[in-house]
């Protein structure tokens, strides 16, 4: 039987939990969510499945392997991402290593030394990992488990305990909820404090602190200013967050906005049940088999 | 006996599928654009059903109105009950939070013996019992059966089930 439904009932930590527990073998599918005319069950607008927007496989309960749709997961990318080859050398790898599979291609890589195999490994499981703390993250999408379903065998797979992964997710989900809580209006600007100068003396900021720096200006909204430098909301809330308490940055209305603040995201997860004892019916035992008989014997 | 269970989950057709009289049915148009959807007709005060045992004893089958607004009603059917089915619609993973809360509220109304049924096993997008069970964080002593609202032999399979777990607890507390 097909396991199917929208993340918006059935969250992708929930789907990780049941398949770790299930100990399932497959490949789950993600779907661009497209909006239909129906409603479903509660009420909601049904959405049907697009465009196929995350791959993950799993293979005995462990997860083996994750893609998005449009990102290249090849393991030139793979390695190029985790700075293990530069973009010089996977531009020449790609050209020349154009119908070589991963498989093939580690072991070149390895032999010529560029990469050891800890590399790969350790580059290959991180990919799988950002990936699936990516998908944690999403609100919505209709989804689809295939039973043995798995990646080809020319794919390089690394197994993860989905434990460890399932906690880590709730963790930054949770972190989401606070920043999400505390910034709730990417509609919101920035500018500096008073004596700006003397705050920043001193200050250790990163590449994308300074990124988002170098746009602080009560015109720019906090959202253009993620558009500019090609950031997710998670990740421009985390810096905003950092910068304003560092006391760096303050946050407030752009010129004509209202301060409006939009209230934050309700979450939902289904509670475990409450430890309730059950207790015997007050009725005789004989009532009991007297019904057991008249529903065995009814035609 | 109570047959609980969110809106549309099968509870009428439970129901009418074993009771010996045509249930008294309490059906009324929906009210909702959203409910109207789902089916034409709901619930309203419950349904109701029997099964004649012997000259002196019938078996009663109450169905709980499935909409929220309605759930005052579910404590005064609450009481007295032998014991409850939960019906899940097995096709429908966006009803299963819902199912998981009544649970808890008729757990916590009257600690009675109770089984889920896992409707609509039939359709080829219904969830597996095995994948339910996780899903509807059911414990391992929890009966989850699967079950076919429309289909007598299936519904005679849950409500046995059920009364064997009442015996079940009889049979503890002596």
């Amino acid at each position: 039987m097909p396991l199917q439904g929208n993340l918006r009932d059935f969250s992708t930590t929930q789907l990780l939990n049941l398949i770790n527990l299930a100990g399932k073998t497959g490949t789950l599918m993600i779907f661009e969510g497209i909006k239909s005319n129906e409603r479903d069950g509660i009420g909601n607008i049904k959405q049907l499945a697009g465009g196929e927007k995350a791959r993950v496989s799993f293979n005995k309960g462990k997860l083996i392997a994750a893609q998005l749709g449009a990102q290249d997961g090849n393991l030139v990318a793979v390695l190029n991402k985790a700075g293990k080859l530069t973009d010089d050398q996977a531009r020449i790898i790609r050209e020349r290593a154009k119908n070589t599979n991963d498989k093939a291609l580690a072991l070149l890589l390895i032999n010529a030394n560029y990469v050891s195999q800890r590399d790969i490994v350790a580059s290959v499981q991180q990919h799988t990992l950002d990936v699936v703390y990516n998908l944690l993250t999403w609100p919505d999408g209709p989804f689809r488990f295939e039973d043995n379903i798995l990646p080809g065998t020319d794919r390089i797979v690394v197994p993860i305990d989905l434990e460890n992964v399932i906690i880590e997710g709730a963790r930054r989900i949770r972190e989401i909820e606070q920043l999400t809580s505390h910034l709730p209006n990417l509609d919101m600007a920035l500018k500096f404090p008073e004596n700006p100068k003397e705050k920043f003396k001193g200050i250790h900021l990163s590449v994308e602190e300074w990124r988002v720096v170098s746009f602080v200006n009560p015109r720019n909204t906090i959202r253009q200013i993620a558009k500019a430098n090609n950031m997710s909301e998670i990740e421009i809330r985390r810096i905003v967050y950092g910068l304003e308490q560092a006391g760096l940055v303050e946050i407030i209305a752009p010129p004509g906005a209202s301060a409006a603040v939009s209230s934050g995201r309700t979450g939902g997860s289904t509670g475990a049940l409450p430890a309730t004892q059950t207790r015997a019916p007050n009725v005789e035992k004989g009532v009991v088999d007297r019904i057991i008989n008249r529903l065995r014997n009814m035609q | 006996m109570v047959v609980t269970g969110p809106y549309s989950s099968g509870k009428t057709e439970f129901i009418g599928a074993i009771s010996e009289i045509d249930v008294v049915r309490t059906d009324t148009k929906v009210s909702s654009e959203a409910e109207a959807r789902v089916k034409s007709e709901t619930t309203v005060a419950m349904d109701f059903g029997r099964i004649t045992v012997d000259d002196d004893l019938v078996l009663y089958l109450f169905g709980t109105p499935g909409q929220k607004r309605f759930d005052f009603m579910w404590e005064i059917l609450a009481e007295g009950m032998l014991g409850f089915i939960v019906m899940v619609d097995s096709t429908k993973p966006e009803t299963f939070r819902e199912a998981n809360d009544i649970l808890g509220t008729f757990r916590a109304f009257a600690p009675t013996p109770f089984v889920v049924a896992a409707n609509k096993q039939d359709l080829p997008d219904a969830w597996s019992i095995e994948d339910l069970k996780i899903a509807l964080r059911i414990d391992e002593e929890t009966k989850l059966l699967p079950c076919i609202a429309s289909d007598k032999e299936s519904v005679k399979n849950v409500l046995l089930e059920l009364l064997y777990s009442i015996l079940e607890e009889m049979e503890k507390a002596n």
